[in-house]
């Protein structure tokens, strides 16, 4: 059987804002397995953010369990928390969240200076195909470029797992289909599990599975027979 | 309320903090203000009120013996308001459980009435009976010193015999505000009194009987002083007269002038510092705080408000920060001026406290306190007011970074990323940089300048203590007496060494600059008082002209190899024109050096001593106290392990108070500066931090680059601090530098240290107690946010 790299318990997480309680995750049982790209799907609300924050260490639930790998995360210290995300996982945000007074080269450096076994950050950057712009700082790159260069800092460190919330959300189709096709390549090469948000549908082909929320819950999951590249996904 | 008034209050409370921290700089400014020009002009006031209703004299002179018919003569020159002849002398006291020896001023009072001049003002008790041999009024400090009351009785050593007194008044004197006796340097309560009698007691004592030895008068408002003064020398010339002198030559006022003096130099080097500190702070954050409403503006200016009524609103949010800083300034300056107040009015002996600071310092203070916010916020305001609203709607431009020097410095030292994060901000806003970096050395400035004092202080100690006076006792005889004195005091019990000096009054002219000052005459062997060059190597008085302290030179306008004009105002009364032979550094007291035989050669007469210095054993000091106490011909007995003493007393209450006000006030401008700074830093910077901790920095890691960068611009700022310290501690020596003393300008190492070490102490306690809120930012909201 598969190894899960990831696994949710019975996860709820209640949001208390002022006199109502938000309901964001209702019970979600999950796993993510090795070298798998899994691409979460869902309307704005269903809580699939949320699902990916916590996943990743940057959020707790309210209830359920954690576990990367045999590893329980949920009782874990804000400061274990933010080691597990320093050795284990690779972030990319539709925002690009680029540090704007680094170049790109800098930007990825920031992430290999403190992993243990990382690529160069020119390795990276190579990857995502930007080997000719990593002098340049993030106000001189176009959006698809800054998503590459987040997406190549994020997988400097060689993480097990490449959390990606909505990375095409902010980019128009063409350059969308770029990005994807470096997050796809990172995955058939070093076999990264990636999980992917996205309210895009057209995206779901490029999966190995498809997990579809809506009101905080996984409504079903689908395996993807017939992944196609990114390449040949249009929106 | 008006929905405008209504953000302002909230965008008020949101920026408190950071309002606060700059009110408390403008507020020490306000404060220093208010303090020193209060207080001085308290002290002004109560003087004034003091001299006029105690009528304190216009000009003094003292002379050997005129008959009374003098003073008809003296009456009758132009601009002589009231004229009073006294007879004052020094006598020896036998104090009750006192074995060292204690003197006392005598001053007489007319044979019946009260004092024409300097009036005594009585505390406790009455004047003396008229006619009543026994019966003294005396001072009180000296009263309080040794607890005596009227009814009590003392001895005192009259023309050589004891004589019972009784304490009949315990009095204040307009003319003693500072007592100091003949040869101290500073008051001595305990050992050094003034007393009153009639002068039917008084001037048998001296063989003064129908004629005075001590003239005071007032002058008439028009009255030309100078022109007083040289129409009384002449008079007096005959008499014995040592030249007369004004209120700017008379000992204790001049002490009061110098320390007005002192609090204008403090009025005046310290605040500005602290004004233009606040200043470049209401820039920085009202600057902040209108990049953060660019949105907000547009849409004001979109939905129909002028441009006035918005650039009205942003100065309304500075004049808050402005009023809270002068309320808090005018506060904790009246409460601290009047605080002060009262210690000068028990160090000077003031028989009442005025704390009257006036309206000036509050409205000149509020106004430039005002002044200062409101053009800190022009330009932040003129940026809010030059918004076009389609512009302002839309969010800025990203900061422009550019590839430079500092790269390249990156690479070759191989720098951490967040490291070049920290260089690069700093160069992408040099002018945020720039103005922390101004704030905290004006900080390192207020400090250096606080501690500076101390050096100040320990240099002249050293050179007063260690260096110049290496006597144990200094005796003042009662006269003039030839050198067997010397040979006798060498044989007082105790006594090692005996070296011999005669102090005369004289008067030094260099065109139309005169100084009144006392010459001493030295033997070249002299080792127990020195003078020192400018180096501080001894000197020996010069054979061949006068040696005169740098200080009174510099007044004089006169150097080595220069001529000038001195009069001696003792007999017999020459003149002579003598060379300056050398310049020596004396920061304590203006006397002028001759050789002994030199002098005496000149006045052709033999060499004569009136004071004289003593080493002695410290085991047989009270063998020689009680041999003092019945010899006649001593007049006074300084102690010099007591002057020192009471030098320290002094001094360190005063000073250390003092230094430990500004140092809090140094203190607060780099706390004030810093979190201002750090606080600007995290919110621009919040979004980029918050990546960090996504990414897997951990918290000391993303704190270094907010912690770092402030702490890099503190360390930039500490040398310049030390550089414009150093300047200001020019400017406040040359302030505080009286006719008494000369503040030397020496700042120690140890000065610079500290200074630098609590302006590092400060800001790190100023960017971690920011740091904290690193800690509570959400991470996930902060990231969903557009950069």
């Amino acid at each position: 059987m598969r190894m899960p790299i990831l696994r949710t318990d019975d996860v709820t997480k209640v949001y208390h804002t002022g006199a109502v309680d938000v309901h964001a995750l209702r019970g979600i049982d999950l796993s993510l397995f090795e070298g798998e790209v899994v691409v979460l799907l869902g309307a704005s609300g269903s809580g699939k953010s949320t699902l990916l924050n916590i996943l990743g260490g940057l959020d707790r639930p309210s209830e359920g369990h954690v576990f990367f790998r045999k590893e329980d995360l949920t009782g874990l210290s804000d400061g274990a928390l933010t080691e597990f995300r320093r050795d284990h996982v690779g972030f990319v945000f539709q925002f690009y969240n680029l540090v704007p007074s680094l170049t790109a080269r800098e930007n990825v450096a920031l992430v290999t200076e403190i992993a243990e076994n990382p690529m160069s950050p020119e390795e990276a950057l190579e990857r995502v195909g930007l080997s000719d712009r990593m002098s340049h700082f993030p106000a001189e790159l176009s959006g698809g470029e800054q998503q590459r260069v987040a997406i190549a800092r994020a997988i400097a460190k060689r993480p097990d797992i490449l959390l990606c919330d909505e990375p095409t959300g902010a980019l128009d189709s063409k350059t969308g289909i770029t990005v994807l096709e470096a997050l796809i390549e990172v995955n058939r090469s070093l076999g990264t599990t990636t999980a992917l948000i996205t309210h895009n549908a057209a995206i779901r082909r490029i999966a190995h599975r498809v997990i579809y929320m809506a009101d905080g819950r996984i409504s079903r999951i689908e395996e993807n027979a017939n992944r196609v590249a990114p390449s040949e996904v249009s929106w | 309320m008006r929905a405008l008034d209504l953000k302002l209050l909230r965008d008020l409370r949101h920026i408190w903090a950071q309002s606060l921290a700059i009110a408390l700089v403008l507020a020490c400014g306000i404060m220093v203000m208010m303090l020193a020009s209060g207080t001085q002009r308290s002290l002004n006031e109560t003087r004034a009120v003091y001299y006029e209703r105690h009528r304190f004299a216009d000009v003094f002179s003292s002379l050997t013996r005129a008959p009374k018919q003098v003073l008809d003569e003296i009456a009758r020159i132009d601009g002589v308001k009231r004229v009073e002849g006294r007879v004052v002398f020094t006598a020896l006291l036998d104090l009750e459980n006192m074995t060292e020896p204690a003197s006392a001023r005598v001053i007489s009072l007319p044979a019946s009435g009260g004092a024409i001049l300097n009036v005594p003002l009585i505390r406790h008790g009455r004047l003396p009976e008229a006619l009543q041999q026994d019966e003294v009024a005396i001072s009180e400090p000296f009263a309080e010193a040794n607890e005596l009351r009227p009814g009590d009785t003392f001895r005192a050593i009259l023309n050589g015999r004891k004589r019972e007194l009784v304490v009949t008044g315990i009095v204040l004197s307009p003319e003693y505000i500072y007592t100091i006796g003949a040869g101290a340097l500073m008051p001595d309560d305990r050992h050094f009194g003034l007393i009153w009698m009639r002068e039917t007691a008084a001037a048998p004592v001296k063989d003064l009987e129908g004629a005075f030895n001590d003239l005071t008068l007032s002058l008439s408002r028009d009255a030309n002083e100078a022109a007083v003064i040289d129409a009384v020398d002449r008079i007096l010339a005959p008499y014995g007269g040592t030249g007369a002198y004004g209120r700017d030559r008379q000992v204790s006022n001049v002490f009061i002038e110098g320390e007005l003096k002192q609090l204008g130099a403090l009025a005046t080097v310290q605040p500005p510092i602290f004004l233009v500190v606040s200043a470049f702070l209401v820039n920085m954050v009202l600057g902040r705080l209108v990049a953060l409403d660019r949105a907000q503006i547009g849409l004001f200016k979109a939905v129909g408000y002028s441009t006035r009524t918005i650039a009205l609103h942003y100065l309304k949010m500075t004049a808050g920060i402005g009023i809270l800083g002068v309320l808090i300034g005018w506060g904790f300056g009246w409460w601290l001026g009047r605080e002060m107040t009262e210690m000068y009015t028990e160090f000077f002996r003031f028989p009442w406290l005025l704390y009257r600071p006036g309206p000036g310092p509050l409205v000149i203070s509020g106004i430039l306190g005002m002044a200062t916010v409101i053009i800190g916020a022009l330009r932040a305001v003129r940026a809010s007011v030059r918004l076009a609203p389609s512009v302002a709607m839309s969010p800025p431009a990203p900061p422009r970074f550019q590839r430079g020097w500092a790269d390249s410095l990156g690479e070759m030292l191989s720098l951490r990323q967040t490291t070049m994060m920290i260089v690069r901000s700093i160069i992408r806003w040099p002018g945020r940089a720039a103005v922390t970096i101004f704030g905290v050395s004006g900080s390192v400035a207020v400090l250096v300048v606080s501690f500076f004092t101390f050096d100040a202080i320990d240099l002249i100690m050293q050179e007063l203590f260690d260096e110049t006076n290496r006597q144990d006792v200094t005796l003042t005889l009662s006269g003039n007496l030839n050198d067997s004195a010397v040979i006798d005091a060498g044989n007082l019990p105790g006594v090692l060494r005996a070296e011999g000096i005669y102090a005369i009054p004289i008067r030094l002219v260099n065109g139309t600059r005169t100084r009144l000052v006392t010459l001493q005459a030295r033997a070249p062997g002299a080792a127990l008082t020195q003078i020192l060059d400018p180096e501080g190597h001894p000197i020996t008085p010069s054979t061949a002209g006068v040696d005169l302290p740098e200080e009174l030179a510099r007044r004089l306008g006169v150097a080595p190899g220069d001529s000038l004009r001195l009069d001696l105002l003792s007999p017999p009364r020459e003149t002579w024109q003598v060379p300056v032979a050398s310049v020596f550094r004396q920061s304590l007291g203006q006397d002028a050096y001759l050789d002994r035989e030199t002098l005496f050669h000149w006045l052709r007469q033999t060499p004569q001593v009136n004071m004289i210095h003593l080493a002695i054993d410290q085991n047989r000091l009270a063998d020689l106290q009680a041999k003092v106490q019945e010899t006649p011909a001593i007049a006074g007995f300084t102690l010099w392990e007591d002057v020192r003493a009471e030098f320290v007393d002094t001094l360190t209450e005063s000073l250390v108070s003092m230094s430990l006000i500004f140092a809090t006030l140094g203190m607060l401008i780099t706390v004030g500066v810093i979190y201002n700074a750090a606080r600007i830093q995290l919110a621009e910077r919040a979004h980029e931090l918050a990546s960090l901790r996504v990414l897997g920095f951990r918290r000391s890691e993303v704190s270094y680059v907010l912690v770092v960068e402030q702490m890099v611009l503190t360390v930039f700022a500490i040398p310049l601090g030390w550089l414009a310290g150093y300047g200001f501690a020019l400017l406040m020596a040359e302030g505080f530098s009286t006719d008494v003393v000369t503040i030397p300008v020496v700042v120690t190492q140890r000065t610079f240290a500290l200074a630098a070490l609590i302006v590092i102490g400060s800001a790190l306690g100023a960017v971690l107690f920011v740091r904290r809120r690193l800690d509570r930012i959400d991470i996930v909201s902060a990231l969903k946010q557009k950069e």
